[in-house]
């Protein structure tokens, strides 16, 4: 017995020492994945899980290293919780020095509450970093004419996926129309396979239909209208036309049965497309990360076709048009003190558009917002990255999401009721009047 | 369950500020307690009902604004709608259930007390476990129907709005029937045991002394228990959360849900608060009436004993 035996006050006090500490840090760390729990003098809240997490703490820990004396912390949520998180973070004044986004209505909400700061005239005086951005994501970034957060990460577009081996299976080619979709419909429905996955407990995930729909009848004027408030811009004939569409697809099965418990954030309706249990499926372009991820040699092996959204025979829209994400977005908190925002625009002005981000993002599968990231594209994703881009840069008109683009008490009334057309529960015009009572809220 | 813990303290506070033998003092902390984290947060959502909050800006006032659209919405009245109807149906199958399992556990065997210890496992899990479990066995594509081939299986349980509701209560009810069973096994076990004696000399089979005697003399606890799964349905909500998002459609969106809804999704918080008021309200309400129903309160259990 070399060591002095531990007392029993001694004991006592570590024990309660260790449990209030757990306790502490259990308040402190109520729902994110803790990041090495590293304290930084600039906080930076983003979102958890891969291909992205892994990106965002190497970015930081880039950053870490070349600034020896500032620090960066990060920490990671789940998507939805997040959403919830920051919102309630920030009315209580307990915000992160670093806000990531979505842009669009979610930032104008920021915007509107004075909680994010002005970047307009720091990216005036510093256009070497705006000229190393692509010129189409700072829409969503930018609210009354100012723009109030830097286009980061991938561009996303929304792209129709396909079981290439499921089409050969049933002796069809891809839709190259509106038309030939619905052709295709009944002739997999013959085969036992669903015509299309679709995670609908998301809801957001039905949203992308009605977005691709009534551009491709309509252009994108009318969503522009609903986006600026004009009243009664759901009224417009077309967007009646794409509603009853959307039923149509509903009442001829193509969506895959039980379409409305799926969730996206299970990722069960992308294993429905590798599995072959599904042919297509509308999805965002960040979807092929996780089909490569989780579907075995399915990517691999070349099964999984893509395409642009298909035209509509005598619509409007261009089908070169596409919708989703033009970029990712990082705020800097208005509450923050000056030598933190400092070393948060030093993070935006270095490691956010360094190489090394580009590289990474490229690596996961995803189309930076970074310029000149083409030459990057080689290996196994280079020809779906080059798709992608070709759709990102190529779109005469690259719109937001609606859910995220309107402001979020419109956005949820939205949800709401696209959930219920696809449970056929209200018709077109009960949506089209229901929605209309919200417009410019 | 917050609107659970007003009555429950209420009667706390009066019957030790009331004792006559100067004790009330003791009641103190538990007043304290109760003013610092009920009392104060219920005021501050009934201010908050007056104003209009985006739950990040500047808090507005603005009168009635929140109740009157709130009260106008049909969503309101369809949420209520939704949360009695999980309330009945969940009381009407755990009742029956859990006193059997109740009364069936409080015979002193041994091969039982291992079955008790079997039927008290799901109380050990929380709530979001037992959801997350639930929509993985219920997927309509890769779920337990799928994996065994049993046809019977294959529906689509959390899609179909009647069929979530089912699923609702099927896993509210496995969840909470082995806590109810608990109250009700030691409810039985104080039933004195001469009156079943003297009920088998007069000649009374087991059903009859089951409705004779075991009935009459749990009434109390069925009262207790009967509180708990009502104004506990109230406030269900990580489980509709996370099996249905109170989908499909609208279908199990229940109070507690339309203000999550409101309130963090759609920034309405006046709104929200107001959806909140209507539960603490509908919450007392109930447990007064439940108490009412369980008679005066003074006379015997004991009577006839």
């Amino acid at each position: 017995m070399s060591q002095p035996a531990l007392s029993r006050r001694n004991f006592l006090g570590l024990a309660v020492g260790t449990a209030g500490a757990a306790a502490l840090a259990a308040c402190g760390t109520s729902g994110p994945s803790g990041a090495g729990g590293s304290k930084g003098t600039a906080s930076y809240w983003s979102l958890s899980g891969p291909p992205g997490q892994p990106i965002r703490q190497a970015a930081v820990d880039r950053f870490n290293k070349a600034n020896p004396s500032t620090k960066i912390g990060a920490t990671f949520f789940q998507n939805d919780a997040y959403k919830q998180k920051i919102k309630t973070a920030l009315g209580a004044g307990q915000g992160p020095t670093m806000i990531w986004g979505w842009g669009g209505g979610g930032l104008k909400a920021y915007v509107d509450a004075n909680q994010v700061v002005d970047l307009t005239d720091w990216l005036g005086q510093n256009a070497a970093v705006k000229q190393k951005i692509l010129p189409s994501s700072f829409g969503a970034a930018t609210v009354g004419g100012k723009v109030y957060a830097l286009p980061i990460e991938t561009v996303q577009p929304i792209v129709l996926f396909y079981n290439k081996k499921v089409f050969d299976a049933v002796g069809v080619q891809p839709p190259q129309s509106y038309g030939d979709i619905l052709a295709l419909i009944p002739k997999f429905n013959a085969k036992g396979i669903a015509p299309f996955s679709l995670g609908g407990q998301s809801r957001w995930t039905n949203m992308m239909w009605l977005e691709f729909l009534l551009d491709r009848q309509a252009g994108p004027d009318v969503f522009n209208n609903v986006f600026a408030g004009t009243p009664n811009a759901w009224s417009d004939p077309s967007v009646l036309e794409m509603l009853t569409k959307v039923q149509n697809l509903v009442k001829m099965n193509a969506f895959v049965k039980g379409f409305s418990s799926i969730t996206a954030d299970s990722n069960a309706d992308q294993a429905l497309l590798y599995t072959g249990k599904a042919a297509m499926m509308v999805h965002g372009s960040w979807s092929y990360g996780i089909q490569q991820a989780n579907g075995g040699d399915f990517v691999k092996s070349g099964g999984l076709g893509w395409m642009n959204f298909p035209g509509i025979d005598g619509g409007k829209g261009d089908p070169t048009d596409t919708v989703g994400n033009p970029g990712q977005y990082l705020s800097i908190s208005s509450k923050a003190s000056a030598a933190d925002q400092a070393v948060a625009k030093k993070f935006f002005s270095t490691t956010l558009v360094d190489d090394a981000e580009k590289a990474g993002w490229v690596k996961s599968g995803g189309v930076p917002v970074l310029n000149d990231s083409a030459s990057l594209f080689v290996g196994d994703d280079a020809q779906y990255l080059k798709d992608m881009s070709a759709i990102a840069s190529g779109a005469k008109v690259f719109a937001q999401s609606w859910d995220q683009a309107l402001s979020p008490t419109v956005a949820e009334t939205l949800l709401d009721n696209i959930a219920k057309l696809f449970q056929l529960q209200i018709s077109p015009q009960q949506w089209i009047d229901s929605m209309n009572g919200v417009i410019g809220q | 369950m917050t609107s659970l813990a007003p009555p429950a303290a209420r009667v706390n506070a009066s019957t030790g500020a009331g004792g006559r033998s100067g004790v009330g003092w003791m009641a103190l902390p538990a007043l304290l307690m109760f003013a610092a984290f009920g009392l104060v947060p219920l005021v501050g959502v009934l201010l908050l009902t007056f104003t209009t909050w985006d739950g990040i800006g500047v808090i507005h006032p603005s009168g009635l604004t929140s109740w009157r659209a709130e009260l106008s919405d049909p969503g309101l009245l369809h949420a209520l709608w939704v949360t009695f109807e999980i309330m009945a149906i969940s009381w009407l199958v755990q009742t029956p259930i859990s006193i059997l399992i109740g009364v069936f556990l409080a015979a002193f065997k041994k091969y039982r007390g291992l079955l008790a210890v079997l039927y008290f496992l799901p109380l050990l899990l929380s709530s979001a476990a037992i959801s997350i479990t639930f929509k993985a066995l219920l997927d309509p594509n890769f779920g337990v129907g799928e994996g065994l081939g049993i046809s019977i299986l294959k529906q689509d349980w959390l899609g179909d709005p009647k069929l979530a509701v089912g699923v609702l209560i099927f896993v509210v009810s496995w969840q909470y029937i082995p806590f109810h069973s608990l109250i009700y096994q030691g409810a039985v076990r104080q039933i004195p045991a001469d009156m079943y004696e003297a009920a088998e000399i007069d000649g009374a089979g087991r059903v009859r002394q089951f409705f004779s005697i075991t009935l009459p003399q749990i009434r109390y606890t069925i009262i207790t228990s009967s509180t708990l799964m009502v104004v506990g349905s109230l406030t269900f909500f990580d489980l509709i959360y996370v099996l249905t998002g109170g989908g499909p459609g609208d279908a199990t969106r229940a109070l507690a849900l339309e203000m999550y809804q409101q309130g963090f999704m759609a920034n309405r918080m006046g709104l929200a608060s107001v959806i909140a008021m209507i539960l603490v309200l509908v919450g007392l309400l109930l447990a007064q009436l439940l108490r009412r129903l369980g008679g005066r309160g003074d006379e015997s259990m004991m009577e006839g004993a």
